[in-house]
């Protein structure tokens, strides 16, 4: 039952009208035009006035192009052998590999009902002090990485999915530079990743309505491969270019915007994403780890604002490094507890330390005199950063916590550091202790 | 009746414009019909014979042309005995019960009853055969949790009737006859232990709506003590992301001195809800003996639960507490966030076209914000025995700045302001309430003089910080120094709480008072303090016992040694000839 028309009434930016009768709201069409055929998805029916944002941008659309409704909506194909391709933004494989017309499932589907929900209890490890020890990433987590443009988010992106103890991963590319793309796919196959990945892929060269639907893609894959039992990891890179393509859409049907001309549902929109992640009781899990640049370094931007009050924590990345002090995992406290003893203990205790020695190097840069004590923060500052942020500190949490011990030996008496004395007791560095206080004397 | 019936001629996002036959009403219940599925709807605005809608489902599929049944009915809530524990959706979809039939997912177009209605309740009749009821009268009660639920005739009723006969003392479903009534006019009704009430209209059967004066224990000492709230006021919580409204919002939902506690997840992360609905269950209220879940009610609409269901689960909300506040008890209600709320108004209004007031809000933002927290109230019933309902909101404002349009609107209805500021909370302050730029209209437990007192030395305190931070220390006197020493006393051993600790969470009003007395006479001493590190060493030394302090037990033995411990080292250190 496949209808076709063939009388383009109106084309507005990537948003086009056609007359057509019994067509049913996000139904699908295919639209021929003398440079290929493109998907459009129904955006809006009034009366027998249907609008269509078009997948491929409206470029070269002549009004009496045909367009053939299929009479369903988005969807994409789900099975084992997806895992190793790379998709675009339809679904369309972007390798060279067949295509996948088995299986279809519905993207976008219902969300979880909260009673089915359970309190997030796994943690996953990615050898990255700065998550592992400080902000813990666990099972289920959405997390955010806020970054400026610039900045190696997708390297830490990609040293995560390799690294992470996960069964999956699927990787969303919104508005993602070619070589970006490239540098994704040449690590996770060097890294050997490759082959328990999925990749929905669209470049800053696509069409930007087609990115609209990469995440939609991705979590759909995901949560299907969850409830199969996967623990996925999703990566989504970069949302803020999904937020810029949602406004795009909305000014194009003359939305009233809210805030910097973003949609009001831009809330919504985003943590109708998000709200994806999840732990299924008796099956798999999925855990959304997203990329969001900050345009102009500003967290106040409509995108990093409305997404912070959505995921569960952030991690800021500047400078290179993961920041210690803005960066939070919400959920941390759920898993942290059942590491080791001393997990929690350290993490306050390097942080506190930490924020000192900025207090210190404030002063020094200032010119103040420095003191006994301004020194020894002014060494630990040093090994801290060098040691625990450098992002290519690769180390388990338990040798990241042996290494903490080490740094606060190297550079303090145990009373210093105001750990509790158990833990001293039983953690302390035994032959650096007498170095330290000998050195002290 | 016939029902009225209509077709869709467009579909915008989550609203539908219908063209109908007959006559429909505001804010009425209609069903989309697509497939197998009934979409609950609700009219939201009429023009000529064409009806907006508002969908509280997802409308992928839905064509023009599709049939729309409209009921007749506006939006209700069922209200009845088994609300308590309940977990339902902003339309009262209980959430457990659609997790038994369907499973993981929400699955569009189911709608179940929000009562139970096969379980039995002992019912005990108080009215008698005879007797002359109206709306609100009371018929009869049945126990639920530890509290009397009363039975109500229904609030729709309208005019004096009279009980032609009476349930005996039994055991009965919601929906069996009670009692039937009859009218001047010989009309009878059949009355159930259930009724349907529409959740936009306030239940206002009271004498009088009077002035809030009795505080609302929190257990929260910055709250109680500063900036209380009282029992049938309101009060906003704005704050940026990660500033803690959720947590405080759970520690208030935990430790609150209300009979009953509703909580409204609107539009907020799901997980968070989780950990509410996990453990509730578990922790005994300390109160009753029995599980905190008992006195709970939880309407759950999390971000990604469709818009317009969102904009109905503070309503929903608010009937329930309105209706659990006619029975004579104290309810609170804690909306989180209020902000979510506003936003689905302003989803809403786009899409009607409306014309847009600032930042797209629409334009009646101020009055709905102003009618929803109107809903609070202490109130004196005919029979002299009072209620109470009070509203909690927190507001999270775009970038954190509060110039935006739903904190300001709030402010201008709310009797309590805590806002919550993002450099307290990075310097892990907690509870993140802001002491010099929050305030409340209530009254507090402690005397107004030496809250004066003390929040004086807040504002010398910050003063002296701002000056420092341009003269450094060397150029402060030490006069100010300790002023500013006091000020950061104040705020450490009693304005921030550590609400994960079993004794420091939950400050009972006795111990306020008599911990607040004790910081009191410590601001208003003179110390015999020559050099600002000897001062700096004091207030250490005086804080680090003084958290002890709030850690230990009222109870114990430890808190009177730990007492006596504090008060020798303020001797030892008081200026005696100026001392208080």
């Amino acid at each position: 039952m496949q209808k076709v028309y063939n009388k383009i009434i109106s084309v507005t930016g990537n948003v086009i009208t056609v007359k057509a009768e019994g067509i049913a709201n996000e139904e699908l069409a295919e639209i021929s035009t003398s440079r290929g055929k493109s998907l459009a998805q129904v955006i809006k029916l009034d009366h027998d006035i249907v609008s269509l944002q078009v997948f491929a941008g409206s470029q070269g659309i002549a009004t009496n192009d045909e367009v053939r409704f299929l009479g369903n909506p988005m969807r994409v194909t789900f099975s084992d052998d997806m895992i190793g391709r790379i998709f675009n933004g339809s679904g369309i494989p972007r390798d060279k590999g067949p295509a996948l017309t088995e299986n279809l499932i519905e993207i976008a589907g219902p969300s979880v009902n909260p009673a089915k929900r359970i309190i997030p209890r796994n943690m996953i490890r990615t050898n990255i002090p700065m998550i592992d020890l400080f902000n813990s990433l666990v099972v289920s987590q959405k997390l955010p990485i806020f970054s400026v443009s610039g900045e190696p988010y997708n390297e830490l992106l990609a040293r995560i999915a390799l690294q992470a103890e996960v069964d999956m991963i699927v990787l969303g590319g919104i508005g993602l530079k070619y070589d970006q793309y490239m540098y994704f796919k040449n690590t996770l196959e060097e890294g050997g990743a490759l082959s328990r990945s999925i990749f929905f892929i669209h470049t800053a060269s696509d069409p930007i309505v087609e990115g609209l639907m990469v995440p939609d893609l991705c979590l759909a894959v995901a949560e299907k491969f969850a409830l199969n039992g996967k623990n996925v990891l999703v990566l989504l890179t970069d949302m803020t270019n999904f937020a810029d393509a949602l406004k795009e859409i909305a000014i194009t049907m003359e939305q009233v915007p809210s805030n910097r001309g973003y949609p009001g549902d831009l809330y919504s929109q985003l943590a109708s994403r998000y709200e994806k992640a999840v732990d299924f009781d008796d099956a798999g899990s999925v855990t959304v780890l997203a990329a969001t640049t900050m345009p102009g370094d500003d967290v106040t931007h409509p995108v990093p604002d409305n997404t912070g009050y959505i995921t569960e924590g952030q991690f800021y990345l500047r400078n290179g490094r993961i920041e210690p002090f803005g960066s939070l995992s919400r959920l941390k406290q759920q898993v942290n507890d059942k590491t080791r003893d001393d997990h929690r203990a350290i993490m306050d205790g390097l942080i506190q330390l930490y924020a000192q020695y900025n207090e210190t190097e404030e002063k020094r840069a200032m010119g103040f005199r420095m003191s006994e004590w301004d020194k020894k923060l002014l060494k630990y500052g040093k090994l801290f950063e060098s040691n625990m942020m450098d992002l290519s500190v690769n180390i388990s949490l338990e040798d990241a916590l042996d290494k903490g011990w080490e740094i606060l030996a190297e550079c303090f008496t145990p009373e210093e550091t105001r750990m509790k004395t158990d833990l001293i007791n039983k953690f302390w560095p035994k032959s650096e202790k007498n170095k330290t206080k000998n050195a002290g004397k | 009746m016939n029902k009225t019936k209509g077709t869709i001629i467009g579909i915008n996002g989550n609203m539908i414009s219908v063209e109908f036959d007959g006559n429909i009403i505001q804010n009425e219940v209609g069903y989309a019909i697509t497939g197998e599925d009934r979409l609950k709807s609700e009219v939201v605005k009429i023009s000529g014979n064409i009806a907006y809608m508002q969908v509280f489902e997802i409308t992928k599929g839905l064509k023009v042309g599709d049939k729309v049944e409209f009921s007749g009915e506006m939006l209700s809530v069922q209200l009845g005995p088994g609300i308590l524990g309940m977990v339902y959706d902003g339309l009262q979809n209980p959430l457990n019960e659609l997790a038994e039939l369907h499973g993981f997912f929400l699955k569009r177009g189911v709608i179940l009853d929000a009562l139970d209605f096969k379980r039995e309740w002992e019912f005990t009749p108080v009215a008698k055969k005879g007797d002359t009821v109206q709306a609100a009268g009371e018929l009869g009660t049945v126990p639920e949790g530890i509290f009397e639920h009363k039975i109500f005739v229904p609030f729709q009723l309208q005019g004096d009737y009279k009980i032609t006969s009476i349930a005996e003392k039994g055991k009965y479903k919601v929906t069996d006859t009670i009692a039937t009534i009859e009218n001047e006019k010989g009309e009878k009704q059949k009355l159930t232990m259930y009724f349907d009430w529409p959740v936009k209209l306030p239940i206002e059967f009271y004498r009088d709506k009077l002035v809030p004066k009795e505080p609302l224990v929190t257990q929260t000492r910055i709250i109680d003590t500063f900036f209380p709230v009282a029992k049938g006021g309101t009060y906003c919580i704005p704050g940026p992301f990660g500033a803690g409204k959720t947590v405080l919002q759970q520690v208030t939902s935990r430790f609150a001195e209300a009979d009953i506690v509703i909580i409204a997840a609107c539009g907020e992360r799901a997980g968070e809800v989780v950990e509410t609905l996990r453990e509730f269950p578990e922790i005994t209220d300390p109160r009753t003996g029995k599980s905190l879940m008992e006195r709970t009610i939880i309407i759950c609409n999390t971000s990604s639960m469709p818009v317009a269901a969102r904009e109905a689960s503070v309503y929903t909300a608010a009937t329930l507490g309105e209706y659990y506040r006619q029975m004579g008890l104290n309810v609170l209600l804690l909306a989180d966030s209020t902000s979510r709320w506003a936003q689905a108004m302003r989803e809403l209004s786009g899409r009607l076209e409306e014309i847009p007031g600032e930042e797209a809000f629409p334009a009646y933002l101020e009055s709905r914000i102003a009618q929803f927290y109107e809903r609070a109230g202490l109130v004196e019933f005919e029979d002299g025995s009072f209620g109470s309902l009070t509203i909690g909101g927190t507001v999270s404002p775009a970038g954190g700045n509060f110039e935006e349009p739903v904190t300001q609107s709030t402010l201008k209805v709310v009797g309590a302001f805590h806002g919550l500021s993002r450099d307290r909370s990075n310097a892990r302050r907690y509870p993140a309430i802001h002491p010099l730029d929050s305030w409340s209209k209530y009254n507090s437990m402690i005397d107004d003089k030496p809250i004066q007192y003390a929040r004086d030395i807040l504002r010398k305190g910050n003063d002296v910080h701002q000056m420092m931070l341009v003269v450094g220390e060397e150029g402060t006197s030490i006069e100010d120094f300790t002023i500013y020493l006091k000020s950061e006393f104040l705020d450490n051993v009693y304005l921030q709480q550590n609400s994960f600790d079993s004794v420091d969470g939950a400050t009972s009003p006795e111990r306020q008072k008599y911990i607040f007395n004790y910081v009191y006479n410590v601001l208003a001493k003179s110390f015999n303090l020559k050099e600002k590190d000897e001062a700096r060493n004091f207030f250490n030394k005086l804080r680090q016992l003084f958290i002890d302090w709030n850690y230990t037990d009222m109870k114990d033995a430890a808190f009177k040694k730990q007492e006596a411990k504090i008060t020798q080292l303020i001797e030892e250190t008081s200026d005696n000839a100026e001392g208080v």
